[in-house]
Order: C-alpha cells, then sequence, then structure tokens
C-alpha cells in the first residue's frame, strides 16, 4: 500500500464517521476559521516567497492561465449535456464547478509538494486566482445566453470580493510587503500549524463529501463516471499547458491538479443565486463526493508522474 | 398595559439567499428584522447549518397585516419556484407600535 500523506487519513476518517452517522459534527465557525487559515497562509506563502525572488508576474503565463479558465468549461458542458443529456441549466453548472478551482485541492498539493521536497512557483496562489472565476462566468453565459437577464454587476461583485480571493491576494500582499524578514513572527501559526489545520479542514471535509452519497446514490453512474474522466482530462490539459509556459516540474503538477480540481464553494453559491434552476445537489456532489477524494488520494501523485514523463 | 396587534412573518429558507432576501425586504419598506442559523428537514432533504453551502437561515419579521401581505406575495412570486423556502404567518402583540 502506497504512504498516504497522514491529512489524507483525516478525509478518509470524516468520510468514514460521516457515512455511519457518527456523533461527530464540527460547528459551522470552525470550518470557517480553519478554512480562512488556509487561505491566508497560502497567500502569505506566496507572498513571501514573491518577496525573496523578485522575478516578479510573468504576463504572458498568467494571460495563459485565465484563457485556461475561459477554455475548460467548454468541453466539461459539451460532455454532460450531449452524452450525460442533462438539462442545459445542469450541464452549465458542471461546467463552471470543474472549469474553476477547489482552494482545498490545492492546499492538500501544496502539502504533498512540500513533504517529497519538490518546489513550485511561488505565484501558484495567482494561477488559484486566475482560475476561479472565468469558469464561473463562462458557465452562467452557457445558462443564460449572453443577452439572458443576469444581475451582471451584483454577481461580478459577488465573484471577485468572495472570500477565497479577498483572503488569498490579501495573504500575499501581506505575505510581499512583510517579506522573510517580517513573518517570523506569524510563523508558527500560519507556517507551521499548516499541515494540522489542513488535517482538520479535511476531517471537515470528509463529513461534508458523506453528507452529499445519498445524492451520489441517486444520480449513479454518470456523475461517477463524470467526476473522473473530467479531472482526468483537465490535469493533462492543465500539465501540457503548465510544460508549454516553461513551468518547473512542482508547478506543472501544481497546474495540472488546479485543473483537474472543482470549485465547490464559489461556484455552487454563484449558481445558486444567478441560475436557480440548476440542480445545486447534482454539481456539489459531483465535485465533493467523487472529484475532490479522487484527487487527493489518486490524482496528485498520479499527476505528479504526468508532469515528471512531460519534463522527460 | 396597553397592546397593539402586528403580525409575526417568519421565513424558513437557503443561507445563501441572505444578502438578496435582505435587500428584498428592505426595498419593500420592511425597517428591522431578526436572521438566525436553522437546520431542519423539508420536501428538499435535510438542510445542515454546519456549513453555509447548505445550511439554512431563519428570517423574522414584525409588521403592519399589510406590509407582512406584500413581503409575502414578493418572496412567493420570487423564490419558491426553485429556492428552499417557507414562510408562515402568526398575530403577535407589541408594546411600541411605533417600531414595527
Amino acid at each position: 500500500m502506497p504512504q498516504l500523506d497522514p491529512v489524507i487519513w483525516f478525509f478518509v476518517l470524516g468520510v468514514l464517521a460521516g457515512a455511519a452517522r457518527a456523533d461527530l459534527r464540527l460547528p459551522a465557525a470552525i470550518y470557517e476559521f480553519v478554512s480562512t487559515v488556509l487561505l491566508l497562509a497560502i497567500g502569505l506563502k506566496g507572498g513571501v516567497e514573491l518577496a525573496r525572488d523578485p522575478g516578479g508576474l510573468p504576463f504572458a503565463e498568467l494571460g495563459g492561465i485565465l484563457l485556461l479558465g475561459f477554455f475548460l468549461p467548454l468541453p466539461a458542458f459539451a460532455l454532460a449535456r450531449f452524452v450525460g443529456r442533462l438539462p442545459r441549466a445542469d450541464a452549465a453548472s458542471l461546467a463552471a464547478h470543474y472549469g474553476s478551482v477547489s482552494v482545498g485541492t490545492f492546499a492538500v498539493v501544496m502539502g504533498y509538494l512540500a513533504t517529497r521536497g519538490i518546489t513550485f512557483e511561488s505565484r501558484a496562489p495567482v494561477w488559484v486566482v486566475m482560475l476561479e472565476v472565468p469558469a464561473i462566468l463562462v458557465g452562467i453565459v452557457l445558462a443564460r445566453g449572453l443577452s439572458g437577464n443576469v444581475a451582471w454587476s451584483h454577481l461580478l461583485r459577488e465573484l471577485f470580493l468572495g472570500r477565497s480571493i479577498v483572503l488569498l491576494l490579501g495573504g500575499l500582499a501581506i505575505g510581499w510587503l512583510a517579506g522573510p524578514e517580517g513573518t517570523p513572527s506569524i510563523q508558527p501559526l500560519f507556517f507551521d500549524l499548516f499541515k494540522g489545520v489542513l488535517a482538520l479542514f479535511l476531517l471537515e471535509m470528509g463529513l461534508i463529501a458523506a453528507g452529499q452519497l445519498p445524492t451520489l446514490r441517486r444520480h449513479g453512474l454518470f456523475i461517477i463516471a463524470y467526476g473522473i474522466a473530467v479531472p482526468l482530462a483537465f490535469a493533462l490539459a492543465g500539465a501540457g499547458l503548465g510544460n508549454l509556459l516553461g513551468l518547473s516540474l512542482g508547478g506543472v503538477t501544481v497546474l495540472a491538479t488546479l485543473a483537474a480540481s472543482a470549485s465547490y464553494i464559489a461556484a455552487p453559491a454563484a449558481f445558486r443565486t444567478a441560475v436557480p434552476e440548476a440542480n445545486p445537489a447534482l454539481s456539489l456532489t459531483a465535485a465533493l463526493a467523487v472529484t475532490f477524494p479522487f484527487n487527493i488520494v489518486i490524482g496528485i501523485p498520479l499527476y505528479e508522474r504526468i508532469a515528471a514523463a512531460l519534463a522527460g | 398595559m396597553e397592546q397593539f396587534p402586528r403580525r409575526l412573518l417568519t421565513v424558513v429558507t437557503e443561507a445563501v439567499l441572505e444578502r438578496d432576501l435582505v435587500a428584498e425586504l428592505e426595498s419593500l419598506g420592511v425597517r428591522g428584522y431578526t436572521i438566525t442559523d436553522a437546520r431542519g428537514k423539508g420536501s428538499r432533504g435535510r438542510r445542515h447549518s454546519d456549513w453555509a453551502q447548505e445550511g439554512n437561515i431563519r428570517v423574522e419579521i414584525v409588521c403592519e397585516p399589510s406590509l407582512a401581505e406584500r413581503v409575502a406575495a414578493r418572496l412567493r412570486e420570487r423564490y419558491y419556484d426553485h429556492y428552499a423556502m417557507i414562510l408562515f404567518m402568526q398575530d403577535v402583540s407589541v408594546l411600541r407600535p411605533d417600531k414595527f
């Protein structure tokens, strides 16, 4: 049996406890706190590294990643609509969820690479920000058409001022301003405890994923197949782009993982308000109960191998 | 002690709607409301409160009966089709009518 990172076992514990209806529930405030610490830690880490290595932000690379965010929902939509024969709103919702990213998965790949001593580009948190929003916009257009009545200004505000973007960019800015000399005072909470906080986060994610299992049973095979096939294909696209952009081995792994990950925070919230007729349980279940576990247990080590193979 | 009749409107719905709902209530002229996190079970399945994505809220509004009717009609028209939402009304008495 391959050596699993201990944090993954916390996720497994959460799933088992949730499925067995064990007396285990973390209050909502704990989830909010833990995810806030993770987002800030990811941002801070990137910011400190950026301050240390003044390479700046290569705009061609960020542009390429932004385009990836706009492109990914299209095949995801086509597969759900024409192979899965889902209603248009549901297919668009799946497309938005799978085109967008999961910061939780990003945290796991960070931990995975750190354990293996593989470095990656310090600006990777910026990639998360670039990939989060475009797919959601494309998904909403796929559901509604360009002329559909969508309160765009309201929606864009919600998306760009969402928790994850504010905390990631805020953490990046603070880390960059403080630099390596300025951060020792906050190091214990944000850097040293990262894995412990991630473990708590994954325990909660396991409980939440277990809560989706009844829905999974109802929607059956298509959702399982979709939730595994799409991340695999998208990981290849992400790895290919990363390789093309000349990223490091760690960077290609991270970009492949990001492309493979599916949003379960920003996309569901945006779709719930902008496209209410889409079935929220369908996309959330696929993202949380199929794709998230697949990525953190099987996907990430596989994407690292794909990255290594591409690097030749 | 003099008491004045008012209507208590209670709405139980998805937490994700909170901001839109508050804007809607204020545009209709509601001056005060109380929101609490809630969990429970209904026709759309079990709703948890331990995760904001799937949580419910309970909104309570005490106001003039005519305003309660207008709010109820608007919410029914706008949200009943696609969202988990119930609402109910009760007659209540208040001591300071100018507040409600």
